[in-house]
């Protein structure tokens, strides 16, 4: 029995700025470059940084919507009941693929085409695989508009975006992701545009669905409060890479890396009591401290705890 | 119930969007011309449909009816001034014919006798609103008539540019690559032509009915500028989120153009639409009244006919021959592109409300 | 200590196609010189509209019914607009929500300060001013190079600290921040926020922090109010609100934050949304989401107001007849 439903081995995405004959100088972004890590069947796992570290970049590479450049994704295939790379896949299969991945985007208002109904959002997925009959589809709608609160559905079946509210649009797109009974869904940020006081309602529901459905999520974010709130590990992208990685509340008690020192201490806390103290680093040290060369994989320090760092001896 | 749901929904945003049209007052005068000149153009089938114009008087083509007045037969005097008149363009006047005029018809007419006669180009008077023109042709029949040809042209053309501009600047858009740089070069090269010594070309070469302009005025106008406008737009519906989701879901790309893109961008394209109305009536208006087009009536001709019998230049005597069709021309074509800017209110996505 | 801004019983009210919305409902608060006051609420609560009323920067749809903001011992609802202008940036400045972004991209940053500076002291020249840019720049941690920069070349981190020198270059008595750190990194939203805390210490400025993120209120703010749906629903100081909330809604606030400290599962949501501001109850606004309403909340026969309960911490009266049953 297979336990994992994604495997991500050295990948990287880069960008080339556009290339003009004349210009020799292309300049070349490395957004991701080089991260790896294993997501099991029903777990979560979050990824934070700060903007611009790649995550998000991840998230659009391992959904296809960009090339990566190098290294592999594996996902587990139904039909050979092993871990198949992306590389070379048929149209057929790809589209096997595209059935058990789905996205959830930042911007529920965004996320939905603003001239469709709600039900035509939800059903899309359902009618672009072809599943069902027209009438199964519609009962499928009905019943995801149940299982995510939004009742009775009838109020929300002919209604457009523009006349929910936030937290009812998320639903929807949490609705739309799951129809078609994914095994992974990549959530990029889903609750930062939301009232803080909705938040919790809707990360609570994705966390029931994930237990009742089965279905592992990859929770982007940048929050690191989030995070632990939805994920059992987590793994900290800085500049491409990932600096570390480790089951949640061992990286809160017990963070190695100096980024993640710094990224931990610099959250403020509600308790107007709390003395925090930042833990400083300059930003030569974080650059030089971090010294991976192109092979290295990250340092096993035990507990399922992964740095990225050379001189992991003198820090610990 | 759903239906009901659906029909309230659908009835309360074309309500909301038409109270917002309302609040614009350049949209609304647009919106009062157009529908005047409409109700011209189907006013005149109705008027011979039920009996109350008769076809031989009223056709604006074929009709005819000539006012009777009496004239006096005059004498014209060699040198002016004299008593009477004060140049020789004022011998006849109105009422006076000149006997030399008369004297191969009637042998037997004398100086001072009063002769009946017809007078063509008429005045506006009771039975002729606005007069007949110098063929004892009814002008206000003719506008009635140039309407619906104003109408069925302008709406015809612009409804096939519009067509053609969205497909191809959606496929612009969504395709990229070689695709999008044929179709930005076959844009510049449009935008540079000048259009109407282009169209003045066409007819040399083919016969232009009415039909045949549209069809020519819709393609070249789907083809120009507007492809650019419209892929700006498809590109900015490319990169939101909900067509990356339809991405990952697994849409192809010609479900993805066709029911994604081009519903969103067709609100500029129906704006583009209002706008080419305008410039299709300008068009035929010009071509006709340079006697390119074959057709049997509308405003550029009616303006062409004058010109050519010399009306025009007699200055503002005969002015029902000239001013009712270039005043239509006017007020239609800026009807329509007044219109387009109350949409504009409405369409326009920058101030499009969450 | 006299206070530096007294706003009290503030209404305000938007007019719009259906109806007023009354975005602002008997607000009243006090903040002392040198003290630091949060405002925290959720998006439709008013935060905003209170922060632009006391500029008088409201929109034109907008109009104060009745209160008064009491600056420095004038009442600046009743100044005309040149006098205001002498309030805004000398007395109060804003460093707002996306400031970002309200940097003119073809001017330097420099230039735009100076253009500030040039509006309010008219009588200085180049070299003062620029005496003054250095030391503001010095101030919030910027190399000087910035001034001869462009808004594109500059980091969001950057951009934020010269929209905070711009606040502070006609040396006002009381900034308002809005959400200033919303768009950033945690990190260097850290960096801004004790920059933001140093500079008030050092020039003995008051602050107005508004906010939806109560971790950053807990952090910056001696003194605090929450409000809901236009109004003031618990207000006092900030340690008191944290340790002792009173107001069910501030209690969810605070149940509702994750955070990397605590225990990790004891967090409750709220649902429903805030109440629509245009029809007018005579109720509690909060009492269609509160968990644990009683009939009177409901039926709406407890109006909204203010109760004191101890040293300055006050809760509207239907959460404390609540409390007290």
């Amino acid at each position: 029995m297979n336990k994992n439903i994604i495997e991500i081995e050295n990948l990287k995405t880069y960008f080339e700025s556009s290339s003009k004959l004349f210009n020799r100088n292309k300049i070349i972004t490395k957004a991701v470059d080089g991260i790896s890590f294993d997501l099991e069947f029903g777990k979560s796992l979050g990824i934070v940084g700060q903007s611009g570290c790649g995550k998000t970049t991840t998230a659009r590479t391992i959904t296809m919507l960009e090339e990566k450049t190098s290294g592999e994704i594996r996902y587990f295939n139904e039909s050979t009941n092993e871990m198949t790379s992306i590389d070379g896949l048929g149209e057929e299969e790809i589209k096997n693929f595209r059935r058990n991945v789905q996205m959830i985007f930042q911007d529920p208002y965004e996320a939905m085409n603003p001239r469709w109904m709600i039900k035509d959002t939800i059903l899309e997925p359902l009618s672009i695989h072809n599943i069902g009959t027209e009438e199964d589809r519609d009962i499928a709608v009905y019943e995801m508009l149940k299982t995510v609160g939004l009742t009775p559905p009838e109020n929300y079946l002919n209604r457009y975006p523009h006349e929910l509210s936030g937290g009812q649009r998320q639903r929807v797109a949490i609705a739309r992701a799951l129809v078609m009974k994914p095994k992974f869904i990549i959530c990029d940020e889903p609750t930062s545009m939301l009232d803080v006081s909705i938040r919790i309602s809707i990360m609570d529901l994705m966390i029931n669905l994930a237990k009742d459905l089965g279905v592992s999520y990859l929770y982007i974010t940048h929050d690191l409060a989030v995070a632990r709130y939805m994920c059992e590990r987590i793994a900290v992208m800085y500049n491409g890479k990932i600096v570390e990685i480790a089951e949640t509340e061992e990286l809160l008690k017990n963070p190695i890396h100096p980024y993640t020192k710094r990224l931990i201490s610099s959250i403020p806390v509600p308790d107007p009591k709390y003395v925090r103290k930042v833990y400083e680093v300059n930003q030569d040290d974080l650059d030089h401290i971090y010294g991976l060369n192109e092979n290295d994989s990250l340092f096993d320090i035990g507990n399922n705890h992964y740095v990225a760092t050379h001189k992991v001896e003198g820090l610990i | 119930m759903e239906n009901n749901i659906n029909k309230r929904s659908k009835l309360a945003t074309f309500k909301k969007n038409y109270n917002r049209f309302k609040e614009s007052k350049i949209g609304m005068v647009g919106l009062v011309i157009v529908i005047f000149f409409g109700f011209l153009a189907i006013l005149q089938p109705f008027l011979f449909f039920t009996g109350i114009w008769n076809y031989s008087v009223y056709h604006p083509v074929l009709g005819y009816d000539s006012v009777a007045y009496t004239a006096t037969v005059v004498d014209c005097p060699k040198e002016y001034p004299t008593e009477n008149y004060d140049t020789r363009a004022d011998c006849p006047s109105m009422n006076e014919i000149s006997i030399i005029t008369l004297k191969p018809f009637m042998p037997e007419v004398e100086i001072g006798d009063k002769v009946e006669r017809f007078r063509q180009p008429a005045p506006p008077s009771r039975s002729h609103i606005l007069g007949t023109d110098s063929l004892g042709r009814d002008v206000f029949s003719q506008i009635m008539e140039g309407s619906q040809v104003a109408f069925f042209l302008g709406l015809l053309s612009a409804t096939l540019s519009v067509f053609i501009s969205t497909i191809l600047g959606s496929i612009a858009a969504y395709f990229g690559g070689i695709v999008d740089a044929y179709l930005m070069r076959q844009s510049d090269l449009l935008l540079m032509l000048p259009s109407l010594p282009l169209l003045f070309i066409i007819s040399a070469f083919t016969e232009l009915k009415v039909w045949h302009l549209a069809l020519v005025i819709g393609i070249l106008g789907g083809l120009g500028g507007s492809v650019i406008t419209i892929k700006s737009q498809a590109l900015q519906v490319k990169v939101k989120p909900f067509v990356d989701l339809a991405r990952i879901t697994g849409g192809s790309r010609m479900n993805i153009l066709f029911s994604h893109i081009l519903p969103n961008v067709a609100p500029l394209a129906i704006l583009f639409m209002v706008f080419g109305v305008t410039g299709a009536i300008a068009s035929e208006s010009v071509l006709s009244f340079l006697g390119l087009i074959n057709l049997d009536m509308s405003w550029g001709l009616m303006i062409a006919l004058s010109q050519a019998d010399g009306y025009i230049s007699a200055g503002f005597e005969y002015w029902w021959l000239v001013v009712p069709a270039g005043l239509s021309v006017t007020l239609l074509a800026g009807g329509f592109y007044l219109i387009g800017r109350g949409l504009d209110d409405i369409f326009n996505p920058r101030l499009r409300k969450r | 200590m006299s206070n530096i801004l007294e706003v009290k019983d503030l209404n305000m009210q938007y007019k719009t196609s259906e109806g007023f919305v009354k975005a602002i409902q008997d607000v009243s608060f006090v903040i002392p010189e040198k003290a630091s006051f949060g405002l925290v609420g959720e998006s439709g609560c008013g935060k905003t509209s209170v922060a632009m009323s006391l500029l008088q920067l409201q929109a034109d749809n907008a109009e104060i019914t009745s209160g008064s903001i009491i600056f420095d011992g004038t009442d600046i609802v009743q100044l005309s607009e040149q006098d205001l202008r002498k309030v805004r940036w000398f007395g109060i400045s804003i460093v707002f929500q996306g400031a970002m972004n309200a940097w003119n991209p073809v001017i330097k940053i420099g230039e735009q300060i100076r253009e500030a500076i040039r509006e309010h002291y008219p009588e200085n020249s180049k070299d003062q001013n620029t005496e003054i840019i250095l030391d503001l720049f010095n101030l919030v941690g910027l190399d000087p190079t910035v001034i001869e920069r462009y808004p594109h070349e500059l980091s969001g981190g950057m951009k934020q600290r010269a929209v905070i020198a711009l606040a502070l270059s006609c040396q006002p008595k009381l900034i308002i921040a809005d959400e200033p750190t919303t768009a950033l990194d945690v990190v260097i939203q850290d960096q801004i926020l004790k920059e933001i805390r140093k500079i008030q210490n050092k020039l003995g400025l008051s602050l107005l922090y508004i906010s939806h993120d109560i971790a950053v209120i807990a952090e910056m703010t001696d003194l605090m109010a929450v409000m809901y749906a236009g109004r003031i629903v618990e207000i006092g100081k900030t340690a008191d609100l944290f340790s002792n909330p009173k107001h069910t809604y501030t209690k969810m606030l605070l149940e509702s934050t994750p955070s990397i400290t605590g225990d990790r599962k004891a967090l409750k949501s709220l649902e429903g949304e805030p109440p629509s501001l245009i029809d007018f109850q005579d109720a509690c606004l909060f009492s269609s989401r509160c968990p644990s309403p009683t009939k009177e909340c409901k039926e709406g026969s407890i109006s909204m107001k203010l109760i004191e309960l101890e040293d300055g911490h006050k809760v509207d009266q239907c959460c404390y007849r609540c409390l007290s049953e």
